[in-house]
């Protein structure tokens, strides 16, 4: 079925869609992060009255408030895309992501908007405690914001709380508290803003470095060197417990991801949690051992993905082919379902147009009995099931195992700073700016690992990214691709000059931004 | 009453106008986010991302027939 359908459009169309998503997280972390590390700036600011808190949380207000201007509006065009390249599947999820999304724009209006003046135009002007509550709304507001969005992708992941309606093609909500605290939910928002609070730490342990390099306020980066390692400690170790709650999600409702994120072709009890591995170029389900090298840890993929050091984690070839002594269905069985609901969904859309309403019930009680399996319908080959095995594998290490460096840095930063030894450390100080880009390639990896692991999905189990797609031509979708590199460039380029400008200037480059 | 009316707004008034005009880089960035809604808003939305649905047929019942056509023979 899902043949006939134009594959360059698709990945034009996906393309697109990751290269406008990517270019809006380089925004979005560092307005969650920056906005709680100045929030906690000011709280010092105001309980202590020292005026060198003060000018520290001015200079990375200034910061914080450049990229938030560029940043703005990107995640707009999403939307846009929504719209004109997925309107198959935007008619499809409509009703559920229809209130997450109202939500989040009303709270970003109202929170954001409204406080975030306050914040930059208030100072002299409003109470020291009405600022400061201030710049914690606008904190707290951008956080909840992102929930709303994370709480519509996540539902994408684990579709909960829905029920789809075969008279109107498109899912209805039957259970707003079920879709918004569905534990895939809850982990995605808590791993997602966190991770996006070490990418600031990350951003401001980064600038602070250079201006130790430079030997220029020094006092100023050392305090803000403090506040960004706690802070980045602090989240990064939260990062690692949410992650573990993602990966253990992972594990129970998207087990190609799990078996694609570790290359694991052949299921095993007490399978183990690779540290560094390469998977060979010609691995398949066929073969037991699919590495040219690796090093693992014994059991912990089992203890981490099902909480049991003997628990089975099945592998490509489980999913693809079936394991009955496993209780596993095989994606083969899966697809013949899914042309069961299509067909059935058909008749009953045939049924009701001749006004026969016996064969329609009969129909869509067929149709419910399998609608479970719909999206299995539309594939033809059950290995098609399998997301991309090398990107999924690669993006999910290198994102965990600069997780670790992070912490690790987190930690000497820290303990150097309060020893007052970082600022002599040259090479160390220029590796810790080179944490700032690593950051991003982390919490970018989180995403092409969500994202290229979830496919074929646009909706798990529910509707292949293929029949999401607006039947329009490639070329359309080709040349807005380019439209969006050449724009997303120079607003990159226009905010790193801005933002390099304002932090050569330094705190003591102007008041007001 | 209306007095008091008066003066809140005239205050929340001079606090934007105050803090705009008080702006330095932020001059800059205002005209980076006015270029950018524009190219974002009118050139992108209006030329090259209409609503597929929402430009090609009238109403819902259409549309969820093009869908459903969409779903059961794609």
């Amino acid at each position: 079925m899902i043949g006939s359908v134009d594959i360059a459009l698709v990945d034009w169309s996906r393309a697109q869609f990751a290269l406008t998503a990517i270019y809006h997280w380089f925004f979005v972390p560092l307005t969650l992060g920056l906005s709680f590390l100045i929030a906690i700036m000011e709280t010092i600011y105001v309980r202590t009255g020292r005026e060198e808190w003060r000018r520290i949380t001015k200079f990375w207000m200034k910061l914080f408030g450049i990229n938030f201007a560029i940043g703005i509006a990107t995640g707009i065009i999403l939307e846009f895309e929504f719209g004109t390249n997925w309107s198959n599947y935007s008619w499809f999820v409509g009703d559920i992501f229809g209130a997450p999304l109202a939500i989040e724009g009303i709270l970003a209006f109202f929170l954001e908007s409204t406080f975030i003046a306050v914040m930059f135009f208030g100072w002299n002007k409003v109470s020291r405690k009405f600022h400061l509550l201030s710049t914690w709304l606008v904190a707290f507001g951008a956080s909840l914001s992102a929930l709303w969005i994370l709480v519509a992708n996540a539902w994408m992941q684990s579709p909960v709380g829905m029920e789809f309606n075969p008279d109107t093609a498109r899912s209805e909500m039957l259970d707003f508290w079920a879709v918004l605290l569905s534990p895939v939910a809850v982990n995605k928002f808590l791993h997602t803003i966190t991770s996006s609070y070490v990418v600031a730490a990350l951003f401001m342990l980064c600038v602070s470095s250079w201006f130790l390099l430079k030997k220029r306020e020094l006092m100023f980066a050392k305090k803000s060197i403090i506040i960004a390692s706690v802070f980045g400690l602090l989240s990064a170790l939260f990062v690692a417990v949410t992650g573990d709650g993602s990966a253990y999600m992972v594990a129970q409702k998207q087990p190609a991801k799990l078996a694609a994120m570790e290359g694991l072709y052949q299921g095993k009890s007490g399978a183990g949690l690779i540290v560094f591995g390469v998977p060979k170029a010609d691995a398949n389900k066929n073969r037991e051992d699919n590495f040219h090298f690796k090093l693992e840890v014994p059991k912990m993929l089992s203890l981490l993905g099902f909480r049991q050091a003997d628990a089975y984690v099945p592998g490509i070839k489980d999913l693809t082919d079936g394991n009955a002594e496993r209780n596993i269905m095989s994606a083969g069985e899966k697809i013949e379902k899914g042309k069961l609901a299509i067909g059935a969904l058909s008749s009953y859309k045939d049924y009701k147009k001749l006004k026969n309403l016996a064969k329609a019930d009969s129909s869509l009680r067929v149709f419910k009995e399998h609608s479970s399996y719909m999206g299995y319908g539309y594939l033809e080959d059950p290995d098609s099931i399998i997301p991309n095995v090398p990107i999924s594998f690669y993006t999910f290490h290198i994102m965990v195992g600069l997780g670790a460096m992070f912490i690790l840095l987190f930690m000497v930063a820290l303990y150097l700073t309060l020893r007052n030894k970082l600022e002599n450390k040259k090479l160390l100080l220029r590796i810790i700016m080179w944490f700032f880009p690593l950051g991003f390639i982390a919490s970018q990896c989180g995403w092409i690992v969500t994202e290229v692991g979830r496919q074929p999905w646009a909706i798990q189990d529910l509707l292949p990214t293929a029949v999401a797609t607006t039947h329009i031509s490639a070329s359309a979708v080709m040349t807005t691709f380019i439209l969006f590199a050449v724009l997303f460039t120079i607003l990159l380029i226009a905010e790193i000059k801005i933002m390099i400008t304002q932090i050569k200037a330094g705190p003591e480059g102007g008041e007001h931004v | 009453m209306f007095k008091k009316a008066t003066g809140l707004c005239n205050k929340i008034f001079h606090f934007y106008y105050d803090g705009f005009r008080s702006m330095t880089v932020g001059k800059k960035l205002w005209a980076v986010i006015l270029i950018k809604l524009f190219i974002i808003f009118i050139v992108l939305k209006l030329f090259f991302f209409p609503d597929f649905l929402k430009t090609r047929f009238e109403d819902d019942e259409q549309r969820s027939d093009y869908v459903m056509e969409q779903l059961t023979n794609p």
